[in-house]
């Protein structure tokens, strides 16, 4: 790994500065929160803006309001250790606040924020290298200078990997995202946010700022995050399973969301594992049965930690141990 | 062996020297105790300067540009764009250092940089040095390089199947380095002795040492035409001989080796390296100092690791367990250079014999170059591999026999003072003792074989391994009849002592160990010596730190060193007080009569007394192995002065739904001797129980093998510390260590090794505890989840419960290995040598 190449840091002090300065610059200016996903990017030269906007001067990103219905806004600058203890998000909000600790090392937690691993930009082993070693396979479609995808070579897209601990269960939580652009602000499903692509993976223009998660009010459903990862620590997701599951008074589930992260370039939702829960109690033949569900939609592919077959034939076991945490 | 009074300068040592291995723990007041390193509050301050810490005025960066490719020959380089880049000084390609080198006399097969080949993605091609590091890599981007593409070489299968095109002109044939057939005894009267025959093949994966520090490098070439270089190397002897052979006609005595304090090296640091030698020629060509520090990808190319090996193991054992036939195969995957391997090759096959008895034993070993970084030594050298499978495959057959494995092992122990089949002279040998501790500190015989279930519904097992290992390489790397280590000491009237040897600090203590035998000697504080090594202009020459070599050799250098001025002291002293010198004890800072103690003199005053006495005082002490008996070809490679032992029981739990296991606990016996620290020598063993997990877990240099349009591209998978993955502090798990102390009476105060040894149970005792927990053999290593989720999932399926690979005739690949070297055991009165010459191919032609 080199050092960082030059450039020039601004640090506006609105959001509306920062998305000015963005388009001034174009393709040449980045945004930085923590910058633990960026900097180590740029040092292998994946990206090297001119221009870098850091928004740790832009105010009221770094609080976490709690509204009277007791649904939650996250500004995106909060830092993922603040979250990870905060009292209202461990008590309403344990799966968000569990996945948000199982993200890297705490080192890394200190200095990175939501917002930024939710805008994680997706990863590959064949991507993830330094330059040195990209030159050895004359790179790959995510890198400028490449062409093919080394993961299946035959393939018109780019097949890197969705990696953020955060992302399936926001999405299966059913959360929204509030986005800053010049024409002002909007707010969008979380889920809204993603694309099936490893380059093209966020839906959001480039300029728009995320500047705000929002989780809604507690209520019948309960949520759970499960993460398959080598090691205990430092290590990012090759399977993390968000389930958010609905259930009425006699614990019959009314609604069902399940989404599979590490296992494709978005949080992939497991359908027929979601339609088997439906109209169901979750007994633990139903879990099982919807686990079993969930081998399909799992699109693992050879450029992640561990065996890409082990990966797809676990995923059930995954997927039913985060259902039974949601019983 | 021991002390050679003709050389000794002047009069006599103590009668109960040289070594002192049966000294009383209470007669010693530093040895044994848990004193801090001479260097810990550096370390832990962040003061110690590492070789990437230094700056010298003037100095330049420099970067190495290295192969895109596996295999080719080089057609064309041009530097141009590079040369005229602004801030660049200095440009660097193979035909300005063309002499060829290597750690082993027999393998000087590499270059500075490439000459008109490469071998591997991460071979060096060009250096640049400029002004700032960013410039030469710049600088790096803008050469060009033409190269013929050649077939590339990716397995040992591969290997032995292609004669051409060959990745080096010298070796056995093909991509051939080295075959070896050693024979001892008669195998077809063992086998048919035997009442079981098992037959394995078993697979370990390559990994690579990961020390903290990436190596760095700085060297000066002066104006008064002698260079310095100071670098992150466990052998500043050999990287000075290297120097001197490529750097020619510059004299080996203008080099001067400093060896910084290394930040870890565990094996990886042991070569001399092409950065090394092209950052000294950079600074002969520009006149200036040459930094160059390797980033983390580099040190994957460097490697010099653990070698990837196939093994195949006969093994026949009477109803107990005693083993009465032994037919070793092993297959290594060099990589692209020689390094150690022949080292390597031999150590595959000669410690299987020190354990338990081998009444016959035939091994064979072969290594391939292939296209792949090179492979070394690491922590283990080329024993971890054949021990991992032979712990495995007796673990098998206590489960055929109904034998408790502990029991089997406890029942067949080398014995002491004993040679093996292959004439290796064990010496002290604690493993039963090892073995004791482990299952009754594990609860072994009322937990093995229980399969508790967890809370989490995980599944507990209990596995056991042993092992040894050796203190030190009874043969230099290079042959010579020199001692392998030197001391010199210097004392001052002020007190002070100070140490010089050639002794590299890698960490573990060798500093240290230095301070602890010449205090206990001296009678003075450890922490207020001077150390000063690692220096080849200041200090006597070491070979280096490797091999577990350090302790025993330059601690017997430096007990003789110290005895010598033991004694000069004490003849000072015994004139000035009119008291016997015989009567002086040494300690505390004093020097007094042992039957009055109030009668002495501070220790100060007894070096004042002694220099006004005979003038200056200096005194040297020097080490040389015992002789071996093992005198057929390739018996140089197993002789060391005493083997440590070690065994292991590991606790794991198994999720039966995914393969996935933690470790939760292991206890460790090592019989150390003596262990001359024992805080520091516990810090050994969880360090190896660490390091072991890591190969046991996960840990492997694994590399992509793709093709696209015609063109294959092989190459290392994960260079990166994020992605080798290597255990974190998550999933370490709690170490019960136990210190057994056998002392031996080749060691100072009768320690042996304990820096390598305790690493080697732990992977098979992995193994063995999985199949304890979940009834499947995984028969490769590393023990990966994957693994034994394939092995549960071919169990289920009713097939064989093993995860491995193929046992077949085509499981290893078909070599001829000639006829072997035939050699009668000791028990057949055999005296060491060969009784026959076996036919041997000429070596192919250029």
């Amino acid at each position: 790994m080199l050092r960082l190449p030059t450039f020039t840091y601004y640090r506006p002090k609105t959001a509306a500065e920062a998305v000015r300065q963005k388009l001034a610059h174009g393709k040449d200016a980045m945004y930085v929160a923590g910058g633990t996903d960026l900097y180590p990017n740029m040092k292998r030269r994946h990206q090297t803006p001119l221009h870098v906007i850091s928004l740790q001067d832009v105010p009221g990103l770094n609080t976490v309001e709690v509204q009277q219905d007791g649904s939650v806004a996250i500004g995106a600058m909060c830092r993922l250790s603040a979250l990870e203890v905060h009292p209202h998000l461990l008590l309403n909000f344990g799966a968000f606040a569990h996945a948000v600790k199982e993200i890297s090392t705490p080192l890394l937690r200190n200095m990175g924020t939501i917002g930024g691993n939710l805008l994680l930009d997706t990863r590959c082993t064949y991507y993830d290298q330094s330059h040195e070693w990209r030159e050895s396979i004359d790179f790959c479609m995510k890198s400028k200078a490449g062409s093919i995808c080394w993961v299946a070579p035959g393939s018109p897209r780019c097949w890197a990997v969705q990696s953020s601990d955060t992302v399936p269960v926001v999405c299966a939580m059913e959360a929204q995202v509030e986005l800053v652009g010049p024409d002002g602000t909007r707010r969008i499903p979380a889920s809204e946010l993603y694309r099936d692509d490893g380059i093209q993976y966020l839906t959001k223009r480039p300029e728009e700022l995320l500047t705000r998660l929002w989780l809604g009010a507690p209520s019948n459903w309960k949520a759970s995050y499960v993460k398959l990862r080598r090691r205990d620590t430092f290590d990012f997701p090759v399977l993390g399973v968000g389930a958010c599951v609905w259930t009425d008074s006699y614990g019959v589930v009314t609604k069902a969301n399940i989404r599979l992260g590490g296992a494709g370039s978005y949080a992939i939702p497991a359908t027929e594992s979601e339609k088997v829960l439906v109209g169901q109690q979750l007994t633990d033949a139903v879990i099982a049965a919807a686990g079993e569900k969930a081998m399909k939609p799992a699109r693992t592919m050879d450029n992640t930690d561990l065996d890409v077959y082990w990966r797809r034939k676990v995923a059930p076991v995954f997927v039913a141990r985060a259902l039974a945490a949601c019983k | 062996m021991g002390l050679d009074e003709s050389k000794s300068i002047p009069g006599v040592a103590r009668p109960d020297a040289p070594w002192r291995h049966d000294a009383k723990k209470s007669e010693l007041n530093v040895i044994g105790k848990a004193i801090r390193k001479i260097d810990a509050r550096s370390k832990v301050s962040g003061l110690t300067k590492f070789a990437d810490d230094l700056t010298l005025p003037r100095m330049l960066h420099m970067k190495l540009l290295r192969s895109t490719v596996a295999h080719a020959l080089i057609k064309s380089i041009d530097v141009h764009k590079a040369r005229a880049m602004s801030g660049v000084k200095g440009v660097l390609t193979g035909q300005d250092m063309p002499i060829p080198f290597g750690i082993l006399p027999v393998s000087q097969d590499e270059h500075a940089l490439c000459l008109d080949k490469v071998r591997f993605v991460g071979d060096p091609i060009v250096a640049v040095a400029a002004l700032t590091e960013e410039q030469a890599w710049d600088a790096c981007r803008l050469i060009e390089v033409e190269y013929e593409l050649l077939q590339t070489i990716g397995s040992v299968h591969e290997a032995a199947a292609t004669s051409d095109p060959r990745l080096h002109d010298y070796g056995v044939r093909g991509n051939i380095h080295r075959l070896e057939n050693l024979e001892f005894g008669d195998l077809q009267d063992g086998f048919a002795r035997a009442e079981h025959v098992r037959e394995d093949t078993f697979f370990f994966e390559g990994n690579t040492h990961l020390p903290m520090e990436q190596h760095a490098t700085l060297a000066h070439f002066d104006k008064d035409g002698k260079l310095t270089i100071w670098s992150s190397t466990q052998t500043p002897h050999y990287l000075h001989r290297a120097l001197a052979r490529v750097l020619h006609p510059l004299p080996a005595h203008h080099i001067r080796v400093i060896a910084c304090p290394n930040g870890g090296g565990f094996g990886g640091k042991s070569d001399p390296f092409n950065h090394e030698i092209a950052a000294a020629k950079m600074s002969m060509l520009t006149g200036r100092p040459i930094k160059i520090a390797l980033t983390r990808e580099e040190v994957f190319f460097c490697h010099r690791g653990r070698h990837p090996v196939l093994m195949r193991s006969k093994m026949g054992v009477t109803k107990t367990g005693r083993i009465t036939a032994l037919d070793f195969q092993a297959y290594l995957d060099g990589g692209a250079y020689g390094s150690y391997g022949t080292a390597s090759t031999f150590y595959t096959g000669a410690l299987q014999t020190v354990t338990y008895p081998v009444e016959n034993y035939h091994f064979r070993g072969a290594r391939f170059f292939t296209c792949k970084a090179p492979c070394g030594p690491k922590r283990g050298h080329g024993t971890v591999q054949p021990r991992f499978a032979i712990e495995v495959q007796l673990d098998k057959i206590a489960c055929d026999l109904g034998l408790d494995p502990a029991e089997l092992r406890l029942q067949n122990l080398a014995p002491r003072d004993s040679l093996t089949a292959n004439f290796l002279k064990i010496g002290s040998m604690g493993l039963g003792e090892c073995i004791q501790k482990v299952i009754d500190g594990s609860g072994w015989k009322q937990r093995r074989g229980q399969r508790e279930i967890t809370a989490d519904g995980r599944i507990r097992g209990l596995g056991l391994a042993c092992s040894s290992y050796l203190s030190g390489a009874g043969l230099p790397i290079y042959w010579n009849g020199l001692p392998h280590s030197g001391v010199q000491l210097k004392l001052d009237r002020s007190g002070l002592v100070t140490v010089f040897c050639g002794s590299t600090d890698i960490g573990q203590g060798s500093d240290s160990v230095l301070t602890w035998i010449v205090g206990e000697v001296l009678g003075v504080d450890p922490l207020g010596i001077r150390v000063v090594t690692s220096d080849t202009d200041l200090t006597p020459v070491d070979l280096g730190s490797y091999s577990s070599r350090v302790t025993v050799m330059t601690g017997n250098a430096a007990m003789q060193a110290a005895e010598r001025a033991r004694e000069i002291i004490a003849r000072g002293v015994a004139e000035h007080l009119l008291v016997p010198s015989s009567r002086l004890v040494f300690a505390d800072a004093r020097v007094f009569d042992s039957e009055d103690p109030q009668k002495g003199m501070s220790f100060m005053d007894a070096v004042i007394a002694a220099e006004a006495r005979f003038g200056t005082i200096g005194t040297v002490g020097s080490y040389t192995p015992p002789k071996s008996p093992a005198k057929f070809r390739g018996g140089g490679v197993g002789p060391s002065p005493s083997y440590s032992y070690s065994a292991a029981v590991v606790e794991v739990e198994v999720d039966p739904l995914t393969g996935i296991y933690r470790v939760p606990k292991v206890w460790m016996a090592h019989d150390i001797g003596r262990a001359l620290n024992a805080a520091v020598a516990m810090g050994q063993i969880e360090g190896s129980v660490y390091m072991g997990l890591g190969e046991a877990m996960m840990e492997e240099m694994a590399y992509r093998d793709r093709s696209h349009k015609g063109h294959r591209v092989f190459v290392h998978k994960i260079p990166s510390l994020l992605e080798y993955k290597s255990p974190s502090t998550m999933e370490m798990p709690d170490v019960v260590t136990y210190v057994v102390e056998d002392p031996d009476k080749n060691g100072p105060f009768g320690a042996k090794e304990v820096g390598q040894g305790p690493l080697l149970p732990m992977m098979p005792a992995i193994a063995n505890a999985v199949f304890d927990a979940v009834g499947v053999r995984v028969d490769e290593n590393p023990i990966s989840f994957e693994k034994v989720f394939a092995a549960l999932q071919s169990k289920k399926e009713g097939k064989d419960a093993r995860f491995g690979p193929s046992a077949g005739a085509d499981g290893v690949p078909q070599v001829d290995f000639g006829d072997s070297l035939k050699i009668k055991t000791p028990w057949q009165g055999g005296d060491g040598t060969a009784w026959n010459e076996p036919k041997r191919e000429k070596k192919a032609a250029k």
